[in-house]
């Protein structure tokens, strides 16, 4: 079982919803993002998301751009990302590793030496969102070589036809994008997600993870009531650059402790309970 | 004299997936894969539609003011004392680009499909005017997006997109140009694809807006051809045009795909110098990649991030092009040059005074090799020069460029 898929196994017997930070690799640099990301999973992180840098992220909000420009600054590469997952690898971080990006560094990089050099550095799957079902089939091949898995996007424009191709080639987990729009923190956590949710269940037996918009305790509590994992980007980025740089780690740590509480879900039935032999 | 056929070979890319050969194809994000689906299906039935190529023919004409003329530049060719230069005259065309040309196609598919909002990225302003103009006249609500840089160095056509009822929003990311214009237009589809149509202004962008922009445009070159055959009873030798994303370019050489005799090159914004590395000529020294939802020739730094670009020409200032011209390139049916920023001057000046015609800036770099080339050809060669547009707009930035006080 890969370690994605045995997290989220874990987590549904605890009864518990993922929490999944997105970070920018780089940002400022990275040393900060290998002091941030093991902060995070002491706060309650489940899965952590890497995010490689690109000079033209069309799917991101202004949060997100801004941290893209800071880690560019500082000229961090594709190659600089995967050094990290190796080095939080080395540090003894055990918690799935997810690499997001856009598809150009990787398709510059090689495609199969990415998939390649993901896998020895310790990374679990790889969140392209520019990359849909229809051009998706030579990283996915690449990727697959290696047990990696590609983790698509789903969205409410997603049509039932287009949920079953992407249900059909996933692995890992869906990636549920809860809203029309680019990624960034909203007050209100999206009321249409739920028949959104509903329709990827039809067709698949994977986890479902929400994300875009989600930032506030009670955001990820109605994600929970849901789905099984929720990714925190654009609110979490806000933090950490409001923080002072050397209290970075901790204001990581403490938000996401904060959301962590939220993500109970419902008490698995007693009869459930029995099931899995506890005691 | 040689015999004219009309093709019987056939070119029908980009194939079902938009793919023209290894470039093109829809890189996109997932919100957007429905709506591109949806606009793919829509342009089909009107493609197909007696009375939607109707409308489009009939405003062309009388609204646009199409045709455009076929000119024999006669003073130009005998300076330059060599080929005869005609000038297809797309700075004639209402607004003064060809941009129009697409931009009423776009829009009323748009109309077609119910969509009453429009949104449009900008360069040197040509596409974000030519828009404005059909969205008032097509009573349309009318959005563009247009870099910082851009808004600065083309105020004229910002102030005319104003009077003409749109809202220019500056757009203030990356290099705060034409990319990152194209990059917040994305952004803007993306929250708002339920009621919004995007006309992107060149053959770039997602499948279908390569195929879409250039069947648009093939106008120019349908007419150049027959134009062409009327007025000399012969095709030209060669076909020279401008290529930024490259939508004149693929207008005017399209049309002549299955003439062989016909040699089409394609000029690109060689800026400070192709060898100092600050110029927008990604077929002339970029590699494949990915950018704007297709696969095409590329500026790329070594980590696969998209350069940003240098050139005098707003229009031509953008580190990708059309996947169309990546496959052109490759099978080796057009050629690509490039002509500096200083070459480009030369060749604005060359054809202010030697015709009465002020050219934009961005024909001005194809004007530049018609004027290496021609010297180099007999007198009865024969070369089309697509003047993609007027250079009222670029008058400011000439004049700061020579040192000239307004």
């Amino acid at each position: 079982m890969s370690r994605i898929a045995e997290t989220f196994a874990n987590l549904k017997r605890e009864g518990a919803t993922a929490i999944i930070p997105y970070v920018m690799c780089g940002d400022p640099d990275v040393a900060t993002t290998l002091a941030v990301v093991p902060a995070l999973i002491a706060g309650g992180a489940d899965l952590v998301e890497l995010g490689v840098p690109f000079s033209d992220p069309i799917a991101e909000g202004p949060t997100i751009q801004r941290a893209a420009e800071r880690a560019l600054a500082s000229h961090t590469s594709l190659a600089d990302c995967l050094g990290v997952a190796q080095q939080l690898r080395d540090q003894g971080v055990a918690a799935p590793l997810l690499l997001m990006g856009y598809y150009n560094p990787i398709h510059h990089y090689g495609i199969v030496r990415f998939a390649e050099h993901a896998a020895a550095a310790g990374v679990d799957g790889v969140i392209v969102p520019d990359l849909p079902p229809e051009e998706a089939e030579e990283l996915t091949t690449a990727l697959k070589a290696k047990e990696l898995d590609l983790i698509f996007l789903l969205t409410p424009t997603s049509t039932d036809e287009r949920i079953t191709r992407v249900c059909k080639l996933a692995s890992g987990f869906i990636y549920c994008v809860s809203l029309l729009g680019v990624t960034g923190a909203r007050t209100e956590f999206s009321a249409s997600v739920g028949s959104l949710v509903e329709r990827i269940h039809q067709h698949t037996d994977l986890p479902i993870a929400i994300g875009f918009g989600i930032s506030r305790p009670e955001h990820i509590a109605a994600a929970s009531a849901i789905a099984d994992g929720a990714v925190i980007g654009s609110a979490l980025i806000d933090r950490l650059t409001a923080a002072p740089a050397s209290d970075r780690a901790n204001a990581g740590r403490e938000y996401i402790a904060e959301l962590k509480t939220a993500a109970q879900r419902l008490k698995p039935s007693p009869l459930e309970g029995r099931g899995l032999g506890e005691e | 004299m040689q015999t004219i056929e009309q093709p019987t070979d056939t070119y029908n890319l980009p194939d079902a997936n938009g793919r023209f050969g290894e470039f093109g194809g829809k890189y996109a994000p997932e919100t957007l894969m429905a709506a591109l689906t949806e606009l793919e299906q829509a342009y089909d039935q009107a493609k197909n539609d007696v009375a939607f190529g109707r409308e489009l023919h009939d405003l062309s004409r009388h609204y646009v003011g199409r045709p455009t003329p076929l000119y024999h530049a006669k003073k130009l060719s005998a300076e330059l004392g060599g080929a005869q230069i005609y000038l297809k005259r797309e700075d004639l065309a209402h607004t003064g680009a060809h941009k129009i040309n697409n931009a009423l196609g776009q829009a009323l598919l748009a109309k077609r499909m119910g969509k009453q909002r429009i949104i449009a990225e900008t360069g040197a302003g040509q596409h974000g005017v030519a828009t404005a103009t059909v969205c008032a006249m097509l009573g349309l609500e009318c959005i563009v997006y247009m870099g910082e840089v851009d808004v600065h160095r083309q105020s004229l056509n910002v102030f005319r997109m104003k009077l003409l009822g749109a809202r220019v929003e500056a757009v203030k990311s990356g290099g705060r140009t034409l990319k990152d214009a194209i990059n917040e237009a994305i952004r803007d589809w993306v929250t708002n694809v339920e009621t919004t149509f995007y006309i992107i202004g060149s053959v770039v962008g997602m499948h279908p807006y390569p195929m879409m922009v250039r069947d648009f445009q093939s106008v120019i070159g349908r007419e150049a051809r027959a134009q062409c055959i009327e007025q000399i009873g012969r095709l030209p030798d060669y076909i020279v045009a401008c290529v930024g994303g490259g939508s004149n370019a693929m207008g005017i050489f399209h049309p002549f795909y299955h003439d062989r005799s016909v040699k089409l090159i394609g000029v690109e914004a060689g800026g400070a110098g192709i060898e100092t590395g600050r110029h927008a000529a990604p077929l002339t020294a970029g590699t494949p990649g990915v950018l704007h939802g297709a696969r095409s020739y590329l500026m790329q730094t070594a980590d696969g991030q998209v350069m940003d670009t240098e050139s005098i020409s707003a229009g031509l200032d953008y580190p990708g092009v059309g996947p169309e011209h990546s496959y052109f390139k490759d099978s080796g049916r057009a050629t690509y040059t490039s002509a500096t920023d200083a070459q480009a001057l030369e060749g604005f000046k060359l054809l202010c005074r030697a015709e009465g015609i002020i050219p934009a800036l961005e024909p001005s770099h194809a004007m530049y090799t018609v004027s290496q080339l021609a010297p180099t050809l007999p007198q009865d060669a024969v070369i089309i020069l697509n003047l993609s547009g007027r250079g009222d707009k670029d008058i400011n930035t000439v004049a700061a460029v020579l040192g000239v006080e307004l």
